[in-house]
């Protein structure tokens, strides 16, 4: 232990060299895994869509090769239902809901989100005649601890659910997060989203849901909180600031004879 | 030479665990232990933290001015766990999104920050850093010990593979849905400590 460390001089310098040191190599790091990173994030977001889709089977392990040849995706404008120009891959949903530019206050927040970003992302699904089978739309909502996030596959007529997967969540485990249940998620293909009257009735039973019961499925047993999240973030997502305007459209133009 | 560092490494799993005897980085234990492959993951990530600060930390041991010495290892420790969580979201995305939280706040493990300034500071460089590995895999011993059993009860699975089959999936099994909440390693990591101290009395502290 010499005596010559101690000035003052010498302890900045060292300080300054490990920090200098510290930040390259935090830096370095950063930079570099980078575009591995961004690269994983994608693939988990077209694992998940294409598992909502059902083509998890067909992908095998070449999920980007299917993703980009059977699904198409395509911005939307909300409040207009309409298809707009922009590039889906740089759409950040998380960033733009917290942009007062870019997002509003919901009237009816029930799925307590805070703020609805303006625009969205859909995904159309084809099939190999390059029809549009399935239409993947992502959704969001508060579960007990925070937000949900998910897709809802509907089939071609925007009613019939096709499959409900959450894709990221921070709910209770072996309670809540039970969403990830491979036997939870197969209650849902084929349960209808709207009633005759065009409202969204899709919700959880708590107890479980009767045979005949077309818009309801089990709740999640000892995850009533999640459960009523799930059944808000549902209702609000196809409700008037959700997906109905865009249902409407997409529906109306199928008749005149088929979007693409 | 060799034996010495085979003690160092070594010793810390059970004569001198930091968990089980230094009650030391409790908190990230309770959180990360519902399951096996998180607790490795954990255990991985820390093993590498410590050994690594560790070694920095012990290469530059007569260099650091001791006013600022805390400072000085606090920003070495911090910048590796950065490194680890990149390179975990780089390689592992799935194991990242839910650990990223926990792997942060390796950075305030009590047992990195006890070993830099415990053992690194005064040891050589080759040694600090078997340490830093030895107290690593003394936490991990710990983290997948209470895993296992939170893990096996809780959900009925070993590493996601289902061994006791649930009543809910058509087996016979009922989870122990206290098992899954974190404060349940605090019973595990008590049991843990008494099964320790009575194979190893010398432990116990006296009175």
């Amino acid at each position: 232990m010499s005596s010559n460390k101690e000035t003052p001089i010498k302890t900045i310098g060292f300080v300054l060299i490990v920090c200098l040191v510290c930040a390259a190599l935090v830096s370095i790091s950063a930079v570099q895994l980078k575009p591995l990173q961004v690269a994983n994030k994608l693939l988990d977001q077209q694992t998940k869509i294409l598992e909502t889709a059902g083509l998890l089977d067909v992908a095998g392990d070449d999920i980007v090769a299917t993703f980009n040849k059977y699904v198409d995706a395509k911005m939307i404008d909300l409040d207009s239902g309409e298809f707009i120009e922009g590039d889906p891959l740089l759409f950040d949903e998380r960033r733009n809901s917290r942009d007062a530019t870019k997002s509003e206050k919901p009237e009816n927040d029930i799925a307590g989100i805070n703020r609805r970003s303006n625009d969205a992302v859909v995904y159309l699904v084809r099939n190999d005649e390059g029809e549009v089978n399935t239409i993947v739309l992502p959704i969001v909502g508060s579960g007990l601890w925070d937000l949900m996030y998910g897709y809802v596959g509907l089939e071609s007529d925007l009613n019939t659910v096709r499959s409900v997967v959450y894709s990221d969540h921070k709910e209770t485990p072996g309670l809540g997060a039970e969403v990830m249940n491979p036997k939870w998620k197969a209650l849902w293909p084929g349960k209808k989203i709207y009633d005759d009257k065009g409202e969204p009735k899709v919700h959880l039973v708590k107890g479980g849901a009767k045979a005949n019961d077309i818009h309801g499925v089990d709740a999640l047993s000892g995850a009533t909180l999640t459960s009523n999240g799930v059944t808000r973030t549902l209702q609000f997502w196809f409700g008037e600031e959700g997906y109905k305007p865009f249902i409407a459209k997409y529906r109306s133009s199928l008749g005149k004879g088929g979007v693409n | 030479m060799a034996s010495e560092t085979n003690k160092v490494l070594t010793k810390p799993i059970f004569d001198n665990n930091p968990i089980a005897l230094q009650i030391l980085g409790i908190c990230s234990a309770l959180a990360v232990t519902s399951s096996m492959a998180n607790a490795l993951v954990m255990t991985l990530a820390v093993v590498v933290v410590t050994a690594f600060s560790n070694l920095f930390i012990s290469i530059i041991r007569n260099q650091i001015p001791s006013s600022v010495r805390i400072i000085v290892q606090m920003a070495i420790i911090a910048s590796l766990v950065i490194v680890v969580d990149q390179v975990l979201k780089a390689f592992s995305y799935q194991l990242s999104k839910e650990l990223s939280v926990f792997v942060g706040l390796i950075i305030t493990n009590c047992i990195v920050m006890g070993r830099a300034e415990a053992f690194a500071m005064k040891e050589k460089p080759g040694v600090s850093f078997m340490d830093g590995i030895g107290n690593g895999l003394g936490y991990g011993f710990i983290l997948m010990s209470v895993a296992f059993v939170r893990e096996l009860l809780g959900f009925g699975t070993i590493f996601g593979i289902e061994i006791l089959p649930l009543i809910q999936n058509g087996g016979w099994y009922q989870a122990n849905g206290l098992l899954v909440l974190p404060f349940s390693s605090f019973f595990l990591i008590g049991f843990l400590i008494w099964a320790i101290r009575q194979w190893k009395p010398e432990q116990v502290e006296k009175d």
